[in-house]
């Protein structure tokens, strides 16, 4: 299935060995360096903080590419398999976006929250529960 | 010699039209596609609670900082961030690696290659292992960290500490810098000896400088320096719950993944070593699949010790 003969394929082997720890030991030194351990001045600098996050999740996702493609031997399969395979993973830039956005909605509302989950629950008219009252609800009253 | 249930069928690709069977799908034989669809809803998994993670975090007005919760090591050794880590990282990315070769080595048909690689492959995966089970230990045993409490916390105003009779100390701190909430009359690693850090009261209830829990935690108590709150004394409050959970939970799904591959790996071995897939004569395609399953291990590493150690 691998094009290449032994020689060249154990020479790919032990770049990737070296590729890999070179990229990890490079994600940590910029996790390192965003935080401020390296330089303090940048601890307080929310620019930079996003900006190596963002590295790191590139280099990260190269570190991904390199496993699949090179040592799955992703690389030397079928366009279709590899395809089946990755195309799912796509649904999960949604899952992503949806459940973040999510998270950082309830972080503005916790308090909301927090004040409606305690409103008690008795008599028939008070408020129950998270859902206000000028939520649209079907009038069977006809 | 060869009998029939011990060789392999080869799959005739070339006979026949696409329904009338003995076609391999996508040229490769029937375990390795399905390992690899395994694998694949196997990252949804991982994939899902990942992203919990993000949401919770996200949902958080402060979380614990990695650098500073991961920040000590074996012998003795702290305030040395994401080392440790880093060391657990390279055992999963070499082992990885040792994998390849028994591959590369199954397909030239070379036993004693496999077998060695696939020990070294184990010994990496059980070195990792045990770096985890020390990581645990310190964190359970050492910091008190549970799945329910997580005394890893965030200061989110500018204040200074109070000494154990009330006044102003010389500590000082900022906005978004990390604490670790202490236990009363328990080690927790890290030996600093403070002005006062072993003579205090620390009985349960309320003292100038401190506020001590019925569960032990030591609450320090601080002056807030600046903001609408300046002048309020306030304590030291209990880091997001959910860290500790999602921690434990995700870290040790990873770690069972780990240890079921060290365990497949070793039966497949015996297995090697014993020359049962000589006379499969297949070019050990045993081995190439549980490498794939091992590979997805380290895979899965590389996504957990970015969202949990790195950002």
């Amino acid at each position: 299935m691998s094009h290449l003969s032994y020689e060249q394929a154990k020479k790919v082997v032990y770049r990737g060995l070296v590729i890999l720890a070179v990229v990890t030991l490079v994600e940590v030194f910029f996790s390192l360096l965003g935080k401020g351990h390296i330089i303090e001045a940048l601890k307080h600098m929310p620019v930079v903080h996003y900006l190596v996050g963002l590295l790191i999740i590139v280099l990260s996702l190269y570190k991904a590419y390199f496993i699949i493609y090179e040592f799955m031997h992703m690389r030397y399969e079928v366009k279709g398999l590899a395809l089946s395979v990755l195309l799912p993973t796509v649904l999960l830039i949604w899952a992503i976006i949806a459940f973040f956005q999510e998270g950082s909605s309830w972080k503005g509302r916790r308090d909301q929250v927090k004040e409606k989950n305690e409103i008690p629950a008795e008599g028939q008219n008070s408020q129950q529960g998270m859902i206000s009252d000028d939520t649209y609800r079907l009038d069977l009253k006809s | 010699m060869a009998t029939t249930d011990t060789v392999m069928e080869h799959h005739d690709v070339q006979n026949g039209d696409a329904w009338s069977g003995g076609q391999a799908p996508f040229r490769a034989s029937y375990g390795k596609l399905m390992m690899w669809y395994f694998l694949l809803s196997d990252a949804f998994t991982f994939a899902g609670f990942l992203i919990a993670y993000g949401a919770l975090r996200f949902s958080s007005p402060t979380w614990p900082v990695p650098d500073f919760v991961f920040s000590t090591a074996p012998f003795g050794i702290h305030h040395a961030p994401l080392i440790f880590v880093t060391i657990m990282s390279f055992l999963l990315i070499i082992s990885s690696v040792t994998m390849v070769r028994a591959v590369q080595e199954g397909h030239r048909e070379n036993k004693n290659g496999v077998v060695f690689w696939m020990l070294m492959t184990i010994l990496g995966g059980a070195g990792f292992l045990s770096c985890q089970a020390w990581e645990w230990t310190n964190l359970i045993g050492a910091e008190h960290m549970s799945v329910t409490t997580n005394p890893f916390g965030t200061h989110t105003e500018d204040g200074v500490y109070l000494t154990a009779d009330g006044k102003d100390s010389d500590e000082v701190f900022h906005a978004g810098s990390s604490y670790l909430m202490h236990k009363a009359g328990a080690g927790h690693g890290d030996e600093h000896a403070e002005e006062g850090h072993a003579a205090a009261d620390y009985s349960p209830g309320d003292h100038p400088g401190h506020f001590v829990d019925e569960k032990g935690f030591i609450h320090r108590k601080f002056r807030v320096t600046e903001g609408p709150d300046a002048g309020m004394v306030k304590m030291e409050e209990f880091g997001p719950k959910a860290f500790g959970a999602l921690f434990f939970f995700i870290t040790g799904f990873h770690g069972f993944h780990v240890f079921s591959g060290v365990v497949f790996l070793f039966i497949i071995m015996i297995n090697a070593a014993s020359g049962l897939y000589v006379k499969r004569k297949n070019e050990y395609e045993m081995v190439e699949k549980i490498g794939l399953y091992w590979h997805f291990v380290d895979l899965v590493w590389v996504f957990v010790f970015l969202v949990f150690y790195l950002l």
